[in-house]
């Protein structure tokens, strides 16, 4: 059945997660940090929704929404942060 | 017959996306400096996740043709997830771009900044390596 297949997607996609959190802790400036952190959210969303293909489950996918629009927000605020100035 | 050609998009798009994602993460390694990173990390997963989740309506979709009509709830969920990554991935990459700029990160081997001329008026010089090159 497909099921193994993504996990098998799933197992490189992790690889991909595990690689943004190098640049995360080499990063010379915070804003290489931020890069990262922005490609593992992302990286986590889409793990979400195949997830939630492979048990059958609406929820995860719901989740994955909510943590798309979460993030979106603190990746605004942080570079609002590292710009300085008035808010 | 219907099933194995969805199974064969389904695997192309899969393959697709995954390959996208690995090579964003290896960008991410072997760029000089922010711009460049931004660059390889935010597209290469942007485009990655457009063909992973659309494989994944995809198989909603051949779920509910199937009679199982839990597959449209997931299709359509899907796409909506899609959308919500299409919707903030760019408009978040332009605001690190724009913080780091603001926040003093220079480009590697850059030579003019027309944005820092354009913001405060006055030009901008910045070392190339030629010049230091002529100052040794």
């Amino acid at each position: 059945m497909i099921e193994t297949e993504l996990f098998v997607v799933l197992l490189l996609l992790f690889i991909g997660i595990i690689i943004a959190v190098i640049r995360i802790l080499k990063g010379p400036t915070a804003a290489d940090r931020v890069v990262g952190l922005d490609v593992v959210n992302t990286i986590v969303i889409i793990s979400m929704v195949l997830f939630g293909a492979i048990y059958n489950e609406i929820f995860y996918i719901d989740v994955a929404i909510v943590y798309a629009l979460l993030s979106f927000v603190s990746t605004l605020f942080i570079a609002k942060y590292l710009e300085g100035g008035d808010f | 017959m219907i099933g194995t050609i969805i199974s064969f998009i389904v695997y192309l798009f899969l393959s697709i996306g995954v390959f996208f994602i690995l090579l964003a993460g290896v960008g991410l390694l072997r760029f000089p400096d922010v711009y460049t990173r931004l660059h390889a990390g935010t597209k290469c997963t942007t485009f990655g996740s457009i063909f992973l989740i659309l494989s994944v309506v995809i198989l909603g979709l051949k779920t509910w043709y199937l009679g199982n009509t839990d597959g449209s709830v997931l299709a359509i969920h899907s796409f909506i997830a899609l959308v919500a990554i299409l919707l903030t991935n760019p408009t978040g990459a332009h605001a690190i771009a724009r913080a780091a700029h603001r926040s003093g990160v220079t480009p590697v081997g850059a030579v003019v900044d027309h944005l820092k001329e354009k913001e405060t008026g006055k030009i901008v010089k910045m070392k190339t390596e030629a010049d230091t090159l002529e100052e040794n």
